[in-house]
């Protein structure tokens, strides 16, 4: 019997989180520590087919969300895939079922720091147990149990999306029948668990976080947030974007100010980022999903061998990455591509040429999406699902 | 699916030499014509290893699993016996350890199908003999300055390595320019001679 409640979320005065479904069972987490209740917001798109054999699921990054394809209840901004997502897309909603639901820990709709604790009526701040990708992927499990969908085609994100796509591979390998980790890696460097610090000390270091006690005390920690944003979303670029879109133009004047305010186009853009993130997006959960970020190593969960992780898969993976990602670089890509290879793993690997850096898989990048599809039409032709033909 | 009805003639011969839905793995596969062949037409679980990234993204877009890897340095991840073939056409005169690769072909796959141009060939005897510079050929169509070619070699050097790595020639065909097989085998003493090229079925002794 499943006693999983679904319902369709809108916190009172809040804004619509779409769908949601409270899990009947608590999680347990790789903490070892139990959390209940567990409340998952998703968002689907297109049909299930009959033989239920058609669901793809999109994990989403660090600051994503389920509105892969339509409009973000808060920003009004259109789904951040939807240039790949939709009718006669890559990822095409007339012959897929598109699941994306929003991150344990996260904070549109999902159960994390940001929401009530029933237990104590108050919002859970840093009581919060600190989750991990595996968490996230257990409890994505579930919301697929709900669904009714044993075996899910396609696995497939960016970034924290590609980790969870990875650990889904690796955790449930019967349950996927093809993975697409796009500009990710198998864990967190030394250099990407620094960055995550600088945001995590930027958010604690504003007086208003308030000991990620703000929700309670009616605060938020908007300086603190906005300086984490700033410098992750420096990450996310490329030297060469940043100097063509910015250079080392000024920002609606003629002369320098000789001052602190915001001289340079780049600064501006990088304010802009701040200050438009924070009103989206919660303290807490940036610190949580961080940590579960920095946390994440497969190489771990192969016992120190990360071809050990992958042994026996049957998941069919296409690795992406972009060129000018110096986050998650395609050094990393390949480390994953040899320990796939090493245990006769049915695996393609392309390094999309991009300036964009590591943003270039949420934007239009032709030869992405050719190599996205190709691979699609190559899986679903194995997997018997009408798609579009392999081989054009 | 559609599929290329004609490949490559060397190519065909590799089709041809395959068993139906075996493993088999393509070293410096382009762009996978061979790969979506041996699919379409054999059902073979194909994988590809390519150097250029161009002929990757061609090739992953066709649906094929194809890798972007250097072979003298990533045929080391493979699993030993992990493929019933593994193919290198027209490349192992390109590698820096022509020695150390077949080693790796033949550790990954029962059988190892080797193509190569020979140096051997009259016409190239012939140019360097009277001419007195580097042959430049059909099969070996680049100036010395700007060849791939680093480890060239002739059918008789090849068949010598094979015995001293005892390495057990299965097959073989002697090809002419265009890579049509000329009717002897390449083991064959005059095909030293009179084969701008050869291919090879081997197995481990």
């Amino acid at each position: 019997m499943n006693l999983d409640k679904t319902q369709q979320s809108q916190p009172e005065g809040g804004p619509a989180y779409g769908k949601s479904l409270t899990l009947a069972e608590p999680l347990t987490l790789q903490s070892g520590v139990t959390l209940s209740p567990v409340t998952l917001a998703y968002e689907t798109y297109g049909t299930l087919n009959a033989d239920r054999s058609n669901c793809v699921l999109v994990c989403h990054a660090l600051t994503g969300d389920h509105f892969v394809a339509s409009a973000h209840p808060i920003t009004k901004n259109p789904g951040w895939w939807i240039d790949l997502v939709g009718p006669g897309k890559v990822i095409d909603t007339d012959k897929f079922f598109v699941v994306c639901s929003n991150v344990l820990g996260g904070c549109m709709g999902s159960t994390g720091p940001k929401e009530i604790n029933p237990a104590t009526g108050k919002p859970w701040g840093l009581t919060f147990p600190v989750i991990t990708i595996r968490d996230m992927v257990q409890a994505q499990a579930r919301l697929l149990d709900h669904l009714g969908i044993a075996s899910v085609f396609c696995v497939l994100g960016g970034s924290m999306g590609a980790m969870q796509a990875l650990e889904w591979a690796v955790r449930f390998p019967h349950r996927v029948f093809s993975a697409i980790p796009i500009a990710g890696s198998y864990r967190h460097s030394a250099q990407n668990i620094a960055f995550h610090e600088v945001g995590r000390q930027a958010i604690m270091a504003d007086p208003d976080w308030s000991h990620g006690n703000y929700l309670a005390e009616g605060k938020k920690p908007k300086r603190g947030l906005a300086v984490a944003r700033m410098a992750a979303h420096i990450t996310y670029l490329s030297e060469v974007a940043l100097h063509n879109k910015f250079g080392r133009r000024l920002q609606n004047r003629d002369a320098l100010t000789y001052g602190f305010e915001a001289d340079f186009q780049v600064e501006s853009y990088l304010r802009h980022q701040g200050s438009t993130f924070v009103e989206r997006f919660d303290a807490n959960s940036y610190l949580y999903i961080t940590r579960a970020l920095d946390y994440f190593d497969l190489q771990a969960e192969g016992g120190g061998v990360l071809a050990e992780a992958f042994r026996g898969t049957p998941v069919r993976f296409c690795v992406i990455s972009f060129s000018s990602d110096w986050l998650y670089p395609t050094s990393e890509s390949k480390t994953i591509v040899h320990a796939l290879n090493a245990v006769a793993a049915n695996v393609s690997f392309v390094e999309v040429a991009s300036q964009q850096g590591h943003d270039a898989f949420l934007l239009d990048e032709p030869e992405f999406h050719q190599t996205m599809e190709g691979f699609l039409a190559g899986a679903a032709e194995a997997r018997g699902i009408a798609y579009r033909p392999a081989n054009r | 699916m559609t599929a290329p009805q004609n490949i490559r003639v060397d190519l065909q011969h590799v089709a041809d030499l395959v068993v139906p839905k075996s493993r088999l793995l393509d070293v410096g596969c382009g762009d996978g014509a061979l790969l979506a062949y041996l699919k379409i037409f054999k059902q073979v679980d194909g994988r590809g290893l390519e150097l250029s990234m161009s002929r990757v993204r061609a090739a992953v877009s066709q649906g094929l699993p194809v890798i972007q890897g250097n072979l003298e340095t990533d045929l080391a991840d493979y699993p030993t016996g992990a493929f019933d073939y593994v193919v290198l056409s027209q490349t192992l005169q390109a590698t820096h350890n022509p020695r150390l690769v077949l080693e790796e072909l033949l550790r990954i796959g029962t059988r190892a199908i080797v193509s190569f141009p020979n140096f051997g060939y009259w016409r190239v005897r012939l140019s360097l003999l009277f001419g007195g510079r580097m042959p430049v050929t059909g099969v070996l169509a680049n100036p010395w300055f700007d060849t791939p070619n680093i480890h060239l070699c002739t059918i008789s050097d090849f068949i010598a390595l094979a015995r001293a790595m005892d390495i057990k020639i299965e097959q073989s065909f002697a090809l002419d320019s265009m890579g049509r097989r000329q009717g002897f085998e390449a083991t064959e003493s005059k095909a030293n001679l009179l084969s701008e090229q050869a291919l090879f079925v081997l197995t481990r002794a």
